[in-house]
């Protein structure tokens, strides 16, 4: 070790003092006692809703996620300038499936705050404004709403049933 | 969608007016003349030029009092609601209204509906500085709200009168006539009606109440009841010294 300079054995020790926390919190995990990461404790929104996890919504779960502002934002300016009036990405197809009704049996806002839309985007501190002049609750009747009876395998389509009968007939995306 | 192809669909069209008359009326059989459903343009196409909207009042119809076609608009688009409660007459919306007119010199008094006329050339698209107010291809003209910036331009630009502004928080819309705070708005011909091969409300309530002073069809197809009405009787519009060539006509003023 005589060739050890002083820079390699500052560095050494510099690694082993950053690697300690990790080491004392993989310990302590084991005995669970701990407190967790500060980070960790942030729990992710649970949204009302009255579809299951395994039903299907008009496209991929994971796809929606991410995309749905462009479904809509596209489907709009071709129902507002070419009359196109396809219901599979319309906001009120999204409003009829995901409004859900409360104890009393009266649709709540899908805007008001633990309600589908709003749970994710107050997390996310993203504003919508679709709903200072769109309808927040279902008024007529779904096109889609076979989506909402009877759940569908999310991944794997299954021919001859309703929904994707529906689908198809609308052609691809908007 | 561009205010280009509209004109240039509207030119064309003009053309061939003309070169139709130039060979004569006598294509079409008398019988033919008599079938007249439209199929219902299919949900995922776009409107196109080859139709033009257009509602003929017979003013002699009205029925005097009568309100039934502003109720009926007012229930199908959700205006006219407890929402509006801070503005004052002048400032609610209004998509239809009637208005009654009397001759000074002779006393003869009418009352007649007026709302958005559905110009071909309409003066509020020119003054849109963000093209929100515009002419659908088949003649309808809409406020996109998504772009309107609420500066009310289109509103002093129509010989109408027949927008209007939404100055408060709105709630409980119709999902098929949205309508928001800072936005212009105005008689969409029950567009979302006439995309589902339906007539206008107002057109609908009219012949409800058993007046039938509204016919509601295609200017473009001469064998549309509207074009044939059109045909038989005179009719003028409002304002006709503009040369707009509107889509609402009227007749008996």
């Amino acid at each position: 070790m005589s060739h050890c300079s002083p820079a390699r054995l500052f560095a050494l020790i510099l690694s082993l003092l950053l690697l300690l926390p990790l080491a004392a919190t993989a310990d302590s995990d084991e005995d669970g006692e701990t407190e967790a990461l500060p980070f960790s404790r942030l729990s992710f929104p649970e949204p009302a809703r009255h579809f299951s996890a395994e039903q299907k919504c008009v496209a991929p779960v994971e796809e929606m996620r991410k995309n749905h502002m462009n479904y809509i934002l596209h489907q709009r300016d071709r129902t507002v300038h070419e009359g196109v009036r396809t219901r599979q990405y319309s906001l009120e197809e999204c409003v009829n499936c995901h409004a859900v009704k409360s104890d009393e049996g009266e649709y709540v806002p899908v805007n008001a705050p633990d309600q589908f839309c709003y749970s994710c985007h107050s997390y996310a501190a993203v504003h919508i404004d679709c709903f200072q002049c769109h309808a927040t609750k279902p008024v007529r009747a779904s096109t889609l709403q076979s989506l909402s009876s009877g759940f569908v395998d999310h991944m794997h389509d299954r021919p001859g049933h309703e929904i994707n009968r529906l689908l198809a007939s609308e052609g691809p995306a908007q | 969608m561009s205010a280009s192809s509209n004109l240039a669909d509207i030119a064309r069209r003009n053309f061939l007016t003309r070169a139709g008359a130039a060979t004569g009326a006598a294509a079409i059989a008398p019988g033919v003349l008599l079938s007249t459903p439209a199929g219902a343009k299919p949900a995922d196409q776009a409107v196109s030029g080859e139709k033009r909207w257009g509602i003929l009042v017979d003013t002699d119809k009205c029925a005097d009092g009568c309100n039934d076609c502003v109720t009926a608009c007012e229930k199908e688009n959700g205006w006219g609601g407890a929402d509006e409660a801070e503005s004052n007459a002048e400032q609610k919306a209004q998509w239809i209204r009637t208005v009654n007119i009397r001759n000074k010199a002779t006393g003869y008094a009418k009352t007649l509906p007026v709302m958005c006329q559905h110009c071909e050339t309409p003066p509020c698209v020119d003054v849109c500085p963000t093209g929100a107010s515009f002419r659908r291809a088949d003649g309808i003209v809409l406020v996109d709200k998504h772009i309107c910036i609420g500066c009310r331009y289109c509103m002093m630009a129509c010989p109408y009168k027949a927008r209007s502004f939404v100055h408060e928080d709105l709630h409980e819309q119709k999902p098929w006539a949205p309508r928001g705070k800072g936005t212009v708005e105005s008689c969409t011909m029950c567009v979302h009606r006439v995309d589902e091969n339906r007539i206008p409300a107002c057109v609908e309530a009219c012949s409800t109440g058993g007046h039938n002073a509204l016919i509601f069809g295609d200017l473009y197809d001469e064998n549309s009841g509207i074009s044939k009405a059109l045909k038989a009787q005179d009719s003028v519009e409002i304002r006709a010294d503009l040369g707009l060539n509107t889509g609402v006509r009227y007749r008996g003023i």
